[in-house]
């Protein structure tokens, strides 16, 4: 059983970000880059499921830039057999990357597409759910718990007000929330590992797909500054500030 | 000219950092005032293959570099583990170098993979108290009886003789007054060290606590003639191969305790409010932070240039004295200048600086004394005299 894991390179979430002075973006010259949380819980889980035995080999694959090849080298110091970078210069959006993806399933024959449920750059989470729409699979999204037994997953999905657990047949798209593992840190043996690993660049065009962005940025601003907090001097002044300034009790 | 690290050597870096991040400095200050060796850690360490990093692959390392070595030992001084973290590594990282160089096929097959994988431990026996930075006027000796050695002497400082279950032990086999050269006549040995005859005591000392230096006397501990390292009489020349090595390190570990000492002065200065503003608008404490800074970054470039000569197989003996010396002066600045912004709470436990203060002045210290390093550059890079 194949699984494939896509990543996606974000900004590490321990840096401050500022908004490009011309408001067209976030600025990264120099910034570290990192692989999208989610999307190492993604690939932990893989990783789990080949040491289970479950699956057979592990997939990376990233689409954007030629640097992505570094978020992959992490991917398979941490387990992955091997790892696709989906090469592009142009601004990657859900829809692009689910289409690229979709082609490079077309090659795969992945039976298990296991992404993050979003990414922690543009917060979109729509990545995964696209790829299910277009290619007609069947999605577990947001899973907590994930079992493949007898050729159907078992998804426990966090929803709002609880837990639903759902099965489904392969392939499946799965898409993982934060509490589904807790990822492990490359050991050094690995890390040396993964420079002998398979490595495939391919190009949209070689894959026959479009990804040109089909939303357009008009400005980016960053949030407001927040004020200092100030303090009441009784319940009733506390109880009038939450209704007329602030808004949050009728 | 290239100052890119590859993109393995970041990656080293980063997951290092992730696994110190899960030791913060209130463990560490507690391993210190407990007198307590880090043995989480180490154990965490241990299973990520880091202690391995310098072994060669074929006894079980993965036989990296210098360089790769010292960013490991670097990021984990600056996670705040400083002296602490890095020296109950340290031995384990580089000690064997004198083995994986000169050692026989069985000895590397034995010990390496065991050192590779944190089940083994090997102190460093060298210094002695009547012979310090003057390694070739020590007096323990040991005598050949049969297939033995027996050993015989004194020696001091050695870290880690607690815990470690052997010691690379530098002994006198020939009696200095019959060779001719001064270096002739010393020997290597691979030593059991939790023996009877082996008397081991702590040293109570100013800081980096967690991890013991000890006053160690052997009296007749016998020693296998096979766990002699190399060949008879050559065990100074077999150390010397592992002194750059040493200092580049020390540097790095250094370097370390300086960008966690900045790092904290540097959040205090930004948060703490005296006479309504951040005290680190105030010049008077910005400048110094920015000055120390600067020496750390100088330092950092002195360490890359060295681990890269000795990586290159070059010699850079006053390259790594260099890189010791301005890593070990930059991060005493740091970290005193990292009290001196914390004000009077620069000198409680709670704010750590402290700790960083006591185990930087060690590295002014040791491998080798900032004032050695002196003479080798003065005597051997400028030209002049010797003066000892």
């Amino acid at each position: 059983m194949k699984v494939l894991v896509p990543v996606k390179r974000v900004v590490d979430a321990n840096v401050k970000i500022r908004v490009k002075p011309d408001k067209s973006g976030v600025d990264l010259t120099n910034v570290k880059m990192t692989v999208n949380p989610f999307c190492e819980i993604a690939i932990e889980e893989a990783v789990r499921m080949k040491e289970a035995g479950t699956a057979t080999e592990v997939v990376a694959v990233a689409v954007g830039v030629s640097a992505c090849q570094e978020q992959l080298r992490t991917c398979l110091a941490l387990g992955a057999d091997r790892a696709v970078l989906i090469e592009t210069d142009v601004d990657i959006q859900p829809l692009g990357v689910a289409t690229a993806l979709k082609a490079l399933q077309e090659k795969e024959q992945a039976d298990i597409i296991l992404f993050g449920k979003q990414s922690i750059d543009g917060d979109n989470g729509q990545t995964g759910q696209m790829f299910a729409a277009l290619t007609g699979m069947p999605q577990g999204t947001f899973a907590s718990e994930v079992t493949i037994e007898n050729g159907k997953a078992y998804v426990t999905r966090e929803v709002d007000g609880g837990l639903q657990k759902i099965s489904t047949s392969l392939p499946v798209v799965i898409t993982t929330d934060l509490r589904l593992n807790e990822p492990r840190y490359a050991s050094l043996p690995n890390i040396m590992k993964a420079k002998k690993k398979q490595m495939d660049i391919f190009t949209p065009e070689e894959l026959g797909v479009d990804v040109t962005p089909t939303l357009e940025v008009l400005s980016v601003e960053p949030p407001p500054v927040r004020a200092a907090g100030i303090k009441v001097e009784s319940v009733e002044e506390l109880v009038d500030k939450l209704k007329n300034e602030a808004k949050v009790i009728p | 000219m290239d100052f890119e690290l590859t993109g393995e050597q970041q990656l080293i870096r980063d997951t290092v950092k992730k696994v110190c991040a899960e030791f913060p400095d209130e463990y560490w200050a507690k391993c210190d005032s407990e007198h307590r060796f880090p043995w989480d850690f180490y154990n965490a360490m241990a299973a990520g293959g880091w202690l391995g990093i310098a072994i060669p692959e074929a006894y079980g390392g993965s036989g990296q570099g210098i360089t790769e070595a010292s960013l490991v030992l670097e990021e984990v001084a600056s996670s705040g583990a400083a002296m602490n973290g890095a020296s109950s590594l340290h031995l384990s990282i580089f000690g064997m170098h004198p083995v994986v160089r000169h050692g026989s096929e069985e000895m590397k097959q034995t010990y390496l993979p065991q050192v590779a994988t944190g089940e083994l431990h090997v102190a460093f026996g060298v210094t002695e108290p009547d012979a310090g930075t003057d390694t070739t006027s020590i007096t323990t000796t040991a005598r050949r009886e049969g297939d033995h050695y027996i050993v015989r002497g004194r020696k001091v400082w050695m870290t880690k003789a607690l815990d470690s279950q052997r010691v690379l032990l530098l002994v006198r086999t020939t009696p200095i007054e019959k060779i001719a050269k001064r270096t002739d006549g010393l020997t290597l040995l691979l030593a059991e060290l939790q023996r009877p005859e082996v008397t081991i005591s702590p040293i109570d000392k100013v800081g980096r606590n967690a991890v013991a230096s000890c006053e160690v006397v052997y009296d007749d501990l016998p020693v296998l003639v096979t766990d002699r390292v190399g060949e008879e009489g050559k065990g100074f020349r077999y150390l010397l191969d592992g002194l750059n090595a040493e200092r580049i390190l020390v540097a790095a570990e250094a370097l370390g305790i300086g960008r966690a000492a900045i790092n904290r002065a540097v959040n205090y200065a930004n948060e703490r409010v005296v006479f309504n503003r951040p005290i680190g608008q105030n010049q008077g404490i910005a400048f110094p932070l920015g000055e120390a800074h600067m020496r750390l970054e100088a330092a950092e470039m002195m360490i890359r240039k060295a681990s890269w000569m000795l990586d290159d197989g070059q010699p850079c003996g006053a390259e790594a004295n260099m890189a010791k010396w301005l890593a070990a002066d930059a991060a005493c600045q740091a970290a005193d200048q990292a009290v001196q912004t914390h004000g009077g709470y620069g000198y409680a436990k709670e704010y750590h600086v402290e700790r960083y203060w006591r185990e930087a002045r060690m590295t002014r210290l040791a491998p080798i004394s900032q004032e050695m390093v002196l003479n080798y550059v003065t005597e051997h890079v400028l030209g002049l005299p010797r003066s000892y």
